[in-house]
């Protein structure tokens, strides 16, 4: 069992310095993420300009691997519109949930969650804050759970 | 645990080795390490004893129970309540029909929560509990509270994860028709003193239900000495299966209560205008139950009492005090939980690492503990703790375990620099 395949750098970098950490003023649209069982908290606020994600910040506490994918995440998605958000989702749940899938250049640093899916009791840490993203997009002031 | 215990000479000193021999499951190699299991507050292992009395019961003597005059169901009957009796030896019970068979503690609380607390409570009365319990002894009592109108009331804990003596008999009163806690604290591993607890609620006419689950694999328990109402704990932590364990409750109490549950078993006679209750202890065993679970319950206190309750409760404390001295020099290591009366349970986190990654780090070394909010959550807000690690241990635990933790922690605070 390779713990490096898990805490690499750019996730352990990620965690110790998240990106986007904050509150956000003028926010459009936010959502709360809870994993209940590990007792990670994730608030999220986006604010849209159209359809495109103009800025993203995140607040809350939670594990290394929780925290670093959301600042991957709002790094990732910052300037994209909701087509290019989906698609990064779709990227990013294939590469936690299924076997030998291959990063999508697409992904860019994001590919480095891609040891997760060996650990699957951590899946739902990396995921926490796409759900939420999700959940943000969908309706205002929604309440995610990934239990 | 050993101070609950009073014995004129030391106990006999446990055999670890030979006792791990008795737990095939320690055999077992997680990604390619021994397996050092440190979460048995959250369930403990099997011993082979009650593997093998299980698998004989399963094999030789399986029917259901008090139905049928056949040989199977009596050889069943028999086993079933041969265990009952096993467990009113083992915590001092006046009479078997004060072991009421139950899936666990947690069942155990709700149904003095149900059959004696809400038929009882009015608005104005009060539950007390304190700040260290389980969500299985707070829970319970919230649905109740909001079923009767009754008030919970909490008596809160210090920064040792304690519960001053003083705290709580402030937040007694002729008010407190109820008062529910620990024996030992999950989470921090605090032994409560628990009679002088009975003794105060008792004082103001309140009645007491202690929740046992970490206490009777670990200490010597006298219900009867205690004077407790009622007293829960599970198998599956004291060596024995899931899907047992018992709640007692004084004749007296029980008689009075109502059943909890309806169906076979808790009735005399049933008609479709008035349906009379059987006797304790069936009026509280509605449907068939976990034969097989009680039996191994009771080759579990077979075992227990073979290696001596006395003699584990030593070996325990010895190991937390060589684990705690262990942590203690590890500067990012914060024990969280320090009562000067403790079970063999450690909290902990490390600075820099959250609980959840402390798990991982350690599982890969093949090091079980439990992380997160232990089911009692507002323990972890109280310290202002999201979460933290647990290890715990129990009568198979040795040294090398402790040796092994402190390893895989070194390893952690190196994975994240």
């Amino acid at each position: 069992m390779d713990l490096k395949e898990l805490y690499r750098d750019v996730i352990l970098d990620h965690n110790r310095r998240p990106r986007n950490f904050g509150p956000l003023e003028g926010a459009s649209h936010h959502a709360e993420g809870n994993n209940p069982l590990c007792g990670d908290r994730l608030s999220l606020a986006v604010r849209l300009e159209g359809d495109r994600i103009a800025d993203i910040r995140f607040e809350g506490s939670g594990c290394a691997i929780s925290t670093a994918s959301a600042s991957l995440m709002t790094e990732a998605v910052k300037g994209k519109d909701r087509a290019a958000v989906r698609q990064l989702f779709e990227g990013v749940h294939a590469l936690l949930t299924q076997p030998d899938t291959v990063a999508a250049p697409t992904l860019g640093k994001l590919a480095a969650l891609s040891g997760v899916r060996e650990f699957p009791a951590r899946v739902k840490c990396a995921s926490l804050c796409w759900h939420t993203l999700n959940a943000a997009l969908a309706a205002n002031a929604a309440r995610v759970s990934t239990e | 645990m050993a101070a609950t215990v009073s014995v004129a000479t030391a106990p006999r000193p446990l055999d670890v080795e030979a006792v791990r021999r008795d737990f095939p499951i320690l055999a077992t190699t997680v990604h390619g390490r021994p397996l050092t299991y440190l979460d048995s507050a959250a369930s403990s292992q099997r011993a082979l004893a009650v593997l093998r009395a299980v698998e004989h019961y399963e094999r030789h003597e399986h029917a259901n129970v008090h139905r049928g005059v056949h040989a199977l169901s009596q050889a069943a009957t028999a086993a079933f309540e041969g265990a009952r009796e096993r467990v009113r030896r083992f915590i001092n019970a006046a009479s078997v029909k004060e072991i009421i068979f139950v899936r666990g503690t947690t069942e155990g609380i709700n149904l003095v929560a149900q059959s004696y607390a809400r038929p009882r409570l009015r608005p104005g009365d009060e539950i007390l509990i304190t700040g260290l319990e389980h969500h299985a002894n707070i829970v319970p009592w919230q649905m109740v509270c909001e079923q009767t109108g009754a008030t919970l009331r909490v008596a809160a804990i210090n920064r040792r994860g304690e519960v001053p003596f003083e705290e709580f008999q402030r937040q007694l009163s002729a008010r407190t028709r109820l008062a529910a806690f620990a024996h030992v604290s999950n989470a921090l591993g605090t032994v409560l003193p628990v009679k002088r607890m009975i003794d105060a609620a008792h004082a103001h006419g309140a009645v007491v239900l202690i929740d046992g689950a970490q206490a009777v694999p670990h200490s010597r328990v006298d219900v009867r000495a205690l004077n407790a109402d009622f007293y829960t704990f599970s198998g599956h932590k004291m060596y024995a299966p899931t899907g047992i364990g018992v709640l007692y409750g004084r004749e007296e109490l029980l008689a009075a209560m109502p059943p909890w549950q309806g169906g076979g078993d808790m009735i005399l006679t049933v008609s479709f205008e008035k349906t009379t209750y059987n006797e304790l202890p069936a009026k509280f065993e509605a449907g068939t139950p976990n034969i097989s679970g009680a039996v191994g319950l009771a080759a579990a206190m077979d075992y227990i009492e073979e290696l001596g309750i006395d003699s584990i409760a030593a070996h325990e404390q010895r190991l937390l005090e060589l684990a705690t001295a262990s942590l203690a020099r590890m500067p990012q290591i914060e024990l969280v939980g320090t009562a000067a009366h403790k079970a063999a349970v450690l909290s902990f986190i490390m600075q820099g690492v959250h609980a959840h990654d402390l798990g991982t780090i350690l599982d890969a070394d093949g090091v079980a503990v439990r992380t997160g909010h232990h089911c009692a959550m507002p323990v972890m807000t109280f310290f202002g703790l999201p979460a933290t690690a647990r290890a715990s241990f129990a009568c198979y635990n040795n040294e090398e375990d402790v040796e092994r933790l402190v390893r895989a922690l070194e390893r952690a605070r190196e994975v994240f620099g």
